[in-house]
């Protein structure tokens, strides 16, 4: 064990650790209002629509993330077009090839999850909202989109740490992320099992994080008792 | 379409056994997974405090840490330590561990994190007057595992099963940072050679899409035997 080696490495993994923390709650906020999108096509009775976002869902869903990112960054890259447009300002940058690859990919996990909760809400309570004669926009915003935030929460806390460990997948596209340094450092001094201690505990400590603010969300909003 | 001619002049019979690796990769870390599985799952359910902690600290750790982190370890990682008990025996060459073996391992352990988890929790489910009436039946430990609850967990594991399959199956595109030629690295070989990663890394997805597709109906059919009764 070269405890050294695991304190001099702790100041630069915390600090690639903020890039990670970076990368995951752009996509993460990015991600939702398209998993928010799909969700409500999904629900749409147009079969075309309705299909459509199915396979959008799919696709994402039974690809690896890997492929996807390198589909943005190396494939994109190739259509002449592209890189005439101001788009391109946005695709050559790693940076935000990998964000937009993570996002379209928590999109695709969140629409399903959002879809199976707007399915669980009780068509009593929508019906009561349109009993009072409140309008569909209203009934959608204020009843339909808070029950399923609610209902999600679990299965959307799962999705954000699956999320946090699919960030580590930009270091394959040369930024230097958590695992980014973590590899660099293991590559220059052949001590992995030092820098995955220390690494792999930063992930652990935030996954901890983000498992208890999830918990503590579910308490608050948790309108059964 | 003559970028995946079979033969010299193209990429179709490369990329065909790469595809092949894929899936022998996955089925051999599937089933280290289950082998995972088999040491940690009694652990979880034992009444021992300590054993609970081994097998809870497992399944923390690695589902909690990447799965591009645990690769690097075992990559970096398992030729220093083959060299390290090689070493004790008074063997000091240089010793490569094949990429395969690396990676079969280093993917088979993480899905076994998760195949652990989905059978202590289909154990879990299993009606405890199931086991009383196998204690009544007197059967034996033996007996009363492989007859009663065995049957039943598989029943009520094979369709979180089927997830833990997907996720091991999308986990192998990683193996390809240690070099092994599966369909992930296969692709980046020939979008390098050819300069058209975009059909390349596209065609690579329809692979994964076709196997994920594939599999999943293969796994509904084991679904509809298993559950034959109910």
């Amino acid at each position: 064990m070269d405890l050294e080696l695991m304190i001099n490495s702790f100041p630069k993994l915390i600090s690639a650790a903020v890039i990670t923390l970076k990368l995951l709650s752009v996509s993460l906020i990015i991600g939702l209002f398209i998993g928010l999108f799909f969700a409500t096509l999904r629900l749409n009775k147009n079969i075309f629509i309705n299909k459509f976002a199915y396979g959008y869902s799919y696709v994402f869903r039974g690809t690896p993330l890997l492929v996807q990112i390198f589909i943005i960054y190396f494939g994109l890259g190739q259509i002449e077009y592209l890189r005439s447009t101001v788009l391109w300002v946005i695709l050559k940058e790693p940076y935000w090839c990998a964000i937009i690859a993570f996002a379209l990919n928590t999109g695709a996990y969140t629409s399903e999850i959002l879809r199976s909760a707007f399915q669980t809400i009780k068509p009593g309570l929508i019906e009561a909202g349109k009993s009072l004669g409140i309008s569909n926009k209203v009934i959608f915003y204020k009843i339909q989109i808070p029950i399923a935030i609610r209902q999600s929460l679990p299965a959307y806390g799962n999705e954000i740490i699956l999320m946090m460990k699919g960030t580590s997948l930009a270091s394959t596209v040369t930024i230097m992320d958590l695992t980014g340094v973590a590899k660099y450092i293991i590559s220059t001094t052949f001590k992995p099992i030092e820098v995955f201690i220390v690494a792999g505990g930063i992930y652990l400590f935030m996954t901890f994080i983000i498992h208890n603010m999830i918990k503590f969300l579910e308490k608050r909003y948790n309108f059964n008792n | 379409m003559e970028l995946l001619a079979f033969g010299d002049t193209g990429w179709g019979d490369e990329l065909f056994y790469a595809t092949l690796m894929t899936i022998a990769v996955s089925i051999t870390a599937m089933l280290i997974g289950f082998l995972f599985a088999l040491i940690f799952t009694p652990l979880k359910l034992s009444q021992n405090k300590f054993l609970n902690f081994i097998s809870n600290s497992y399944t923390t750790i690695i589902r909690g840490v990447p799965e591009l982190l645990v690769i690097y370890l075992f990559f970096f990682g398992g030729t220093g330590a083959v060299m390290f008990v090689a070493s004790i025996f008074g063997y000091n060459e240089y010793i490569e561990i094949n990429a395969f073996i690396t990676g079969a391992f280093a993917i088979g352990i993480i899905s076994g994190a998760y195949s652990t988890e989905v059978f202590r929790g289909a154990i879990q489910s299993i009606d405890k007057g199931q086991f009383e009436a196998a204690n009544v039946l007197g059967l034996n430990k033996f007996g009363k595992f492989f007859k009663i609850i065995l049957p039943q967990t598989l029943r009520l594991a094979i369709p979180n099963l089927s997830n833990v399959w997907q996720i091991t199956l999308k986990d192998t595109s990683l193996i390809s940072v240690t070099g092994l030629v599966e369909i992930m690295r296969q692709s980046y070989i020939a979008a390098g050679s050819t300069r058209d990663p975009l059909f390349f890394y596209s065609f690579a997805a329809v692979l994964y899409l076709l196997l994920t597709f594939v599999s999943m109906k293969l796994i509904n059919r084991l679904e509809v035997k298993y559950s034959k009764g109910y």
